[in-house]
């Protein structure tokens, strides 16, 4: 995986080369030592500076497209406070109205009216962790799922279609189709596990391709009357979703933020369990790091993998059925992914394919998400700044090296 | 990357191969899916009525009659050659030989007179029209493809191919504009290609990010950047920087005037000439030079390069930054042809599509060029087929690349072999 | 031409792997680098040959100080390498391998494949190789292939030719072959370096020997000196080169394979038709060069080939058709020939690699949960009980030395109740001390009453621990003689003749 980023010395052994076969080290420093060691040359830090980078880069580009900047820096050589003042301004202003966007809004009335953004921030995040736990889980057992839209477009539909097609009672309705979303997003991960077992196709072609496979069936049903198109409509878009499998608001109805959020909390618990604590994990994990060994030791590598992805489908086949029953319940659509299935990527890779890391990843992009929208309310600026620092704090986390060399930090300690 | 060589036991040469040779087998097996499905349609579906086949340009030497037939019975009269010709490839693989590609060929060609005769019953086809467009569709596929088998050849896995033509439709927008050339904007979408193959090169050559990654976000930062830039300063001044001049098109002349040839690949547009030209100049110095010979040995043993003196990082570098000026190039084509303007997000995916053109192409520029042509027409087709109101649901037409990926991929057409280093970062040592 | 090493030192990180090394090789001789797994051989050949640059120290050719910034300017400067792992491109052509790097063009960077042709042709006639230009490299076998390597570095002049570990893959025929050619470059001027850990072959070529140990020169040795002699200085302590071991008491026989068959995806045969069995508290080595079945036959009984016929039964079980974890339930254990790929996860603790193959119940997991106090406890004892070198049972298997590793692997197996032992290679890439322990283990495990089956290329250590031998040749077996079979014989054998009076 990318985080790969040991500087292990060049292989000193002959006969078998073994270029990860540092000398036996007897000496490791103290317990806490380690832990000293850990905080300032281990991951976390380097975490938090590529965080830090990627602000910088975003803020640089708020910078260079403001007016007002751009205005005065061309007499900054006679005023440069104007000059200074634009540069706060500008930032200041953003950062602000992001602040107010995804934590506590100071401008309204009311605890509840300015602790509403929090609410919104969890609210994105959930899809972000569930569909980030998706990614993560196939990344720890080796496999790249790049499906996630395929995977939640199919979810929703599934999901959708037996919010639509059936009149049950709420107990058993949303449960039901919080099921039929995770079943579909895990089948259609599992055609791409499936293949990878039976004839090595490599999983990210495949669910590269199954994305847009998924896009035009989803496309296609969305179309024709008798599928999933609304009665009478000529879009793309079905009825949208009766009362009985939309997700129960946590807060009241004046927050939004709805039973979605939880269900993410338990999946964190689950995979965590599940990664450190179960076998099936332990086996998920030998296969990822290294198949040979894991067949010749008894596990059978491609059910592993058939497993690996349905689970993982199923847990962004989660997240698109958070989209249609929770946050999104006007109808189902080719854009309920609302790109997702690609930030959980992004998820996954900041939470270093942990658990926990996911959810405060999936937190930190969810915070990103509610905030960027009051940036561009408030200030205009584009939604997609997000998307660029979001890509470039998985550049940055993927490099370590680079973060080091840019903070000048000591290198990682070998062995 | 030097494990324990594996060496290859000794085979007893005498002795006939137990197993059949099952690639060899996949091809009659396929023709005869093929064959299948194309008898279906009349079997479930028959169509009554004539198909008509327009053959004619105005500009051609001579006119070519329109071409009217009954349509059950051509696609019967089709069906019937097509099991002819899964019988002989049938026989071929049975004598231990392989399929020949003309005959693959030549039955692609007559599968799709069948299915054009089914779906376009009682219409005519513009069989000009359908071509010519897919041409033109296919131009940043095959761009794209070009610049993903360079970059695999050499190593590095590109699937920042998409990102490389929306950067490169962005910058041909922009520069197209201010510089008042379309030339202009062609240098500049190169040389956007050529800026997020040298980020790719920076993280995956020099920092071992793992490619997939790297390419996978460099998609989404360009999404990101090109539409944050566009609603910050695109959208408010479009007259100054977001009007390029295009490029018109440029019948070649006499070549251009021969009939269904001439309209369909002789009058078009300068980039469609530029990649005929790729096409044929990285084919030849892929295979034919000493660059291309260091490139393909840096892409399959990294080390045996390394160790005769050639630069391996260097080389995967240079490579790829050709791939991506050539990819750039055919993200020129988004903003530079008919319609000449950016807009967010437009390429759509199609690097994905030419990303499936390498594999489908084997990772060989010749085939991963006929590949992108295939998905360009498949494209076209269903753009014509819903304008004629057939049967087949576009979304369909439209999910044929991916699916012929996915088929491919799993081994059922031939076997493909991706270059031996291909994702491996090189380290020294 | 004369090459000298002055004092040459390099570090990976607190690692000296070459400490102060001085060496002169001349013209017209053979000078042979001598020393254990580990002990810095490749890592000073990757100086000379420019892929390492020293720390320290200079480097010689005819009395001229050079540096090499990479492989490029130690050829041109009439350095070649064999590379123990050939370094030829397997999808091209024997021209195209040789010319690669050091192509004739013409117009425009076109590749003149034609003077690559005749370059490969010229050399082949001058040395009496039978090599085709225009064939696939990795369609070859590993001893063309090998001449291939030796092609290339001649078709760039070289004066100095470094031969790394060249016998490895190489049948007894072969390598006698090599020597040939090693003497006729010799006496055409070439100054060669020769490294081994392999005493016999050492002493039969040599012109001068060097030691190395730890990174740095121990000693220099005429090829007179002994086996013995030669092994204590290239271990720092008296080496027993024979194992104790009681005559075996073999039972009844309980692996009995018949008519064993296996082909790969491709149809191609690996093994044909092979019969053995082994005895209770017996060893059956198998000897032979690498490559001609052992790696199938192992993974056939371990259920890790696909394409396999005919029966191997393991007391009452048939063990043909099983998966892997069956096979390992039934009691057989496995120490794969290369345990960085099959026998350990790298990036797991001791204790994980430890459990590796008994993740499906007892005694490391119930409910589906890893019982993290049972199998620390177990791990802590194992840890002592092998001696392995950790900073503890949390350490990564991938920050421990090869013997280390061995020993982790070795430790895991001979935790089970076993029926059966499958030994590959078990002390491959291993140094000295830990091969001894090695050794005694598969000794007690006959000794317990189980039945091993020892495969390695290495004859010495199959001579040393097998009750009986049986000699694979191209997928078949040459024949299955008792231990203490003259070496000669043994190597005729692996040579694909079967002596007289011997049974197939």
């Amino acid at each position: 995986m990318s985080t790969d980023d040991e500087n292990q010395p060049a292989s000193v052994e002959e006969q078998t080369p073994d270029p990860k076969e540092p000398p036996p080290s007897g000496h490791e420093s103290g317990r806490f030592g380690g832990v000293l060691r850990e905080i300032v040359l281990g991951n976390a830090l380097v975490s938090v500076l590529s965080v830090v980078l990627a602000v910088v880069v975003g803020s640089l580009m708020i910078l260079l497209t403001d007016e007002n900047v751009r205005d005065t820096v061309s007499y900054i050589g006679s005023r440069p406070g104007d000059f200074f003042s634009a540069v706060w301004t500008a930032i200041s202003d953003a950062y602000s109205a992001l602040f107010r966007g995804a934590i506590y809004n100071t401008n309204v009335e009311g605890f509840e009216g300015r602790i509403k953004p929090l609410t919104e921030t969890l609210k994105f995040s959930a899809p972000l962790i569930l569909a980030g736990l998706g990614v993560g889980l196939a990344f720890r057992a080796g496999l790249f799922n790049i499906g996630g839209r395929g995977q939640m477009l199919l979810a929703g539909a599934a999901a959708g279609w037996v919010g639509i097609g059936m009149d049950l009672p709420l107990v058993l309705h949303l449960p039901l189709a919080v099921l039929a979303g995770a079943l579909a997003g895990a089948l259609w991960a599992g055609i791409a596990g499936f293949l990878k077992a039976q004839s090595g196709a490599h999983e990210v072609i495949v669910t590269i391709m199954l994305n847009y496979v998924g896009y035009y069936l989803v496309f296609y049903a969305l179309s024709k009357q008798g599928l999933l198109q609304a009665p009478g409509s000529l879009n793309p878009k079905s009825k949208p979703m009766p009362e009985s499998v939309i997700l129960p608001k946590l807060l009241g109805d004046r927050f939004n933020l709805h039973l979605g959020f939880v269900i993410a909390l338990v999946a964190v618990g689950v995979v965590w369990w599940l990664l450190n604590k179960s076998a099936m994990g332990f086996r998920f994990r030998a296969v990822g790091e290294n198949p040979d060994a894991a067949r010749a030791s008894g596990i059978n590598v491609g059910r592993t993998y058939i497993t690996v992805m349905l689970i993982a489908g199923g847990l962004v086949g989660l997240a698109g059925a958070n989209q249609i029953l929770g946050t999104a319940t006007s109808g189902i659509t080719v854009d309920l992914d609302a790109g997702i299935g690609f930030d959980a990527i992004t998820v996954a890779l900041l939470g270093r394919s942990r658990p926990l890391g996911i959810l405060a990843a999936g937190l930190l992009f969810g915070g990103l998400k509610a905030g960027s929208f009051s940036m561009a309310a408030a200030e205009g600026i584009p939604v997609e700044i997000v998307l660029v620092i979001q890509s470039l704090i998985v550049l940055f986390i993927a490099a370590p090296p680079l973060v080091r060399a840019i903070f000048r930090l000591p290198k990682e300690a070998t062995a | 990357m030097s494990t324990t060589a594996k060496v290859p036991v000794p085979v007893d040469e005498s002795e006939p191969a137990a197993v059949p040779l099952r690639t060899a087998l996949k091809a009659p097996i396929m023709l005869g899916v093929v064959t299948l499905l194309v008898a279906l349609l009349i079997a479930f579906k028959a169509r009554s009525g004539k198909t008509t086949f327009r053959l004619a340009a105005d500009t051609d030497f001579f006119d070519l009659p329109e071409i009217t037939v009954p349509s059950t019975a051509t696609v019967a009269t089709v069906v019937v050659l097509l099991a002819a010709f899964t019988a002989a490839s049938a026989l071929l693989v049975s004598r231990g030989r392989r399929t020949p590609v003309w005959l693959v060929a030549l039955f692609a060609v007559l599968a799709m007179v069948g299915f054009l005769a089914w779906a376009a019953a009682g219409k005519s086809v513009p069989v000009i029209g359908l071509l010519g467009g897919s041409i033109a569709l296919a131009v940043p596929l095959v761009f794209g493809a070009l610049g993903g088998v360079l970059g695999e050849r050499a190593g590095v896995v590109n699937i920042a191919i998409d990102g490389q033509l929306l950067f490169g439709a962005f910058a041909a927008a922009i520069f197209g504009t201010v510089i008042g050339s379309p030339w202009g904007g062609l240098v500049a979408a190169m040389l956007a290609g050529g800026l997020v193959a040298l980020v790719l090169g920076f993280f995956a050559i020099t920092y071992f990010v793992n490619q997939i990654i790297v390419g996978v976000v460099l998609n989404v930062l360009v999404i990101g950047l090109t539409s944050f830039l566009f609603g910050q300063v695109l959208a408010e001044h479009p007259d100054q920087l977001n009007a390029p001049d295009h490029f018109g098109r440029i019948p070649i002349p006499l070549l251009g005037q021969i009939p269904v040839i001439g309209p369909v690949l002789f009058r078009q547009t300068i980039l469609v000439y530029l990649m005929y030209a790729a096409v044929v100049v990285v084919a030849w110095a892929l295979y034919r030079t000493k660059w291309g010979l260091r490139v393909r040995a840096v892409g399959e043993h990294p080390k045996a390069a390394d160790t005769v003196g050639i630069k391996v990082n260097r080389t995967r570098y240079t490579t790829l930054l050709i791939a991506g000026l050539i990819a750039g190039a055919g993200g020129a084509t988004y903003t530079l042809v008919s319609v000449p303007q950016f807009g967010q997000e437009m390429t759509d995916g199609a690097g994905y599509i030419a990303l499936a053109a390498v594999i489908f192409g084997r990772w060989d520029p010749v085939r991963a060029t006929l590949a992108a042509l295939l998905f360009g027409f498949a494209t076209n087709l269903s753009g014509v087929l819903s304008v004629l109101g057939s049967p087949v649901p576009s979304q369909f037409m439209l999910m044929l690349p991916y699916v012929v990926t996915i088929i491919a991929v799993a081994g059922l057409v031939g076997a493909s072999r991706p270059p031996a280093a291909d994702g491996e970062p090189y380290r020294k040592g | 031409m004369t090459l000298e090493l002055r004092g040459i030192t390099k570090r990976f990180g607190p690692l000296v792997a070459n400490d102060r090394i001085s060496l002169t090789v001349d013209e017209g001789e053979i000078h042979a680098l001598l020393g254990e797994n580990g002990a810095g051989k490749s890592t000073l050949m990757n100086v000379l040959y420019g892929l390492y640059q020293a720390d320290e120290g200079e480097l010689v050719l005819d009395g001229e100080v050079r540096k090499f910034a990479g492989p490029g300017d130690a050829m041109a400067a009439g350095i070649g390498m064999v590379h123990q792992h050939f370094m030829l491109v397997p999808v091209f052509t024997v021209a195209e391998n040789v010319m690669l790097g050091n192509e004739a063009t013409g117009f425009a960077g076109t590749l003149d494949i034609g003077a690559a042709r005749e370059r490969v042709r010229e050399i082949s006639q001058r040395f009496g190789f039978d090599v085709d230009p225009d064939a696939l490299v990795e369609t070859l076998p590993v001893g063309v292939q090998q001449r291939v390597e030796i092609i290339k570095a001649l078709s760039r002049d070289a004066r100095v030719l470094v031969f790394d570990e060249p016998t490895a893959v190489l049948t007894p025929q072969e390598t006698d072959e090599l020597m040939g050619i090693m003497r006729q470059l010799r006496e055409s001027g070439t100054a060669i370096v020769f490294i081994s850990h392999k005493l016999r072959e050492v002493r039969a070529i040599a012109d001068r020997i060097t030691v190395i140990r730890r990174g740095a020169v121990v000693g220099e040795a005429s090829p007179t000196a002994t086996n013995a002699e030669l092994a204590s200085l290239m271990v720092g302590r008296p080496v027993e080169l024979t194992v104790h071991k009681e005559p075996a008491q073999p039972g009844p026989d309980v692996l009995v394979v018949r008519d064993l068959r296996v082909l790969d995806d491709t149809g191609h045969t690996h093994l044909d038709g092979i019969s053995f069995s082994i005895a209770r508290g017996e060893v059956l080595g198998v000897a032979g060069v690498q490559g001609n079945g052992q790696t199938e036959l192992t993974e056939a009984i371990m259920g890790l080939q696909s394409h396999v016929r005919g029966s191997i039964r393991l007391g009452e079980h048939e063990l043909v058709g099983r998966s892997v974890r069956k096979v390992l339930d039934a009691g057989v254990g496995f120490v794969p020939e290369d345990r960085q790929v099959d026998g350990l996860v790298g990036e797991f603790t001791i204790a994980e690699n430890l459990m590796l193959n008994r993740s499906h119940g007892k005694p490391f997991v119930s409910a589906g949960t890893v019982r993290s106090g049972v199998l620390e406890e177990f791990a802590q004892r194992k840890l002592v009980e092998y001696d392995v070198r950790a900073s503890g049972i949390q350490a990564k298997a991938n920050q421990l030395s090869g013997g280390n590793q061995q020993k982790v692997v070795v430790a895991r197996e001979l935790s089970r109740d076993l029926s059966l032992l499958v030994a590959a290679q078990p002390t491959r890439g291993v140094d000295v001390g830990s091969i001894e322990f090695i050794h005694k283990q598969v000794v007690a495990t006959r000794d317990s009453g189980v039945p091993v089956l020892l495969v390695s290329t290495e004859l010495d250590e199959i001579v040393a621990l097998s009750d009986r031998i049986m000699v694979l040749y191209r997928g078949q077996v040459v024949g299955i003689v008792p231990a203490d079979t003259p070496r000669e014989t043994l190597g005729l054998m692996m040579a694909g003749e079967r002596p007289e009076g011997t049974a197939a």
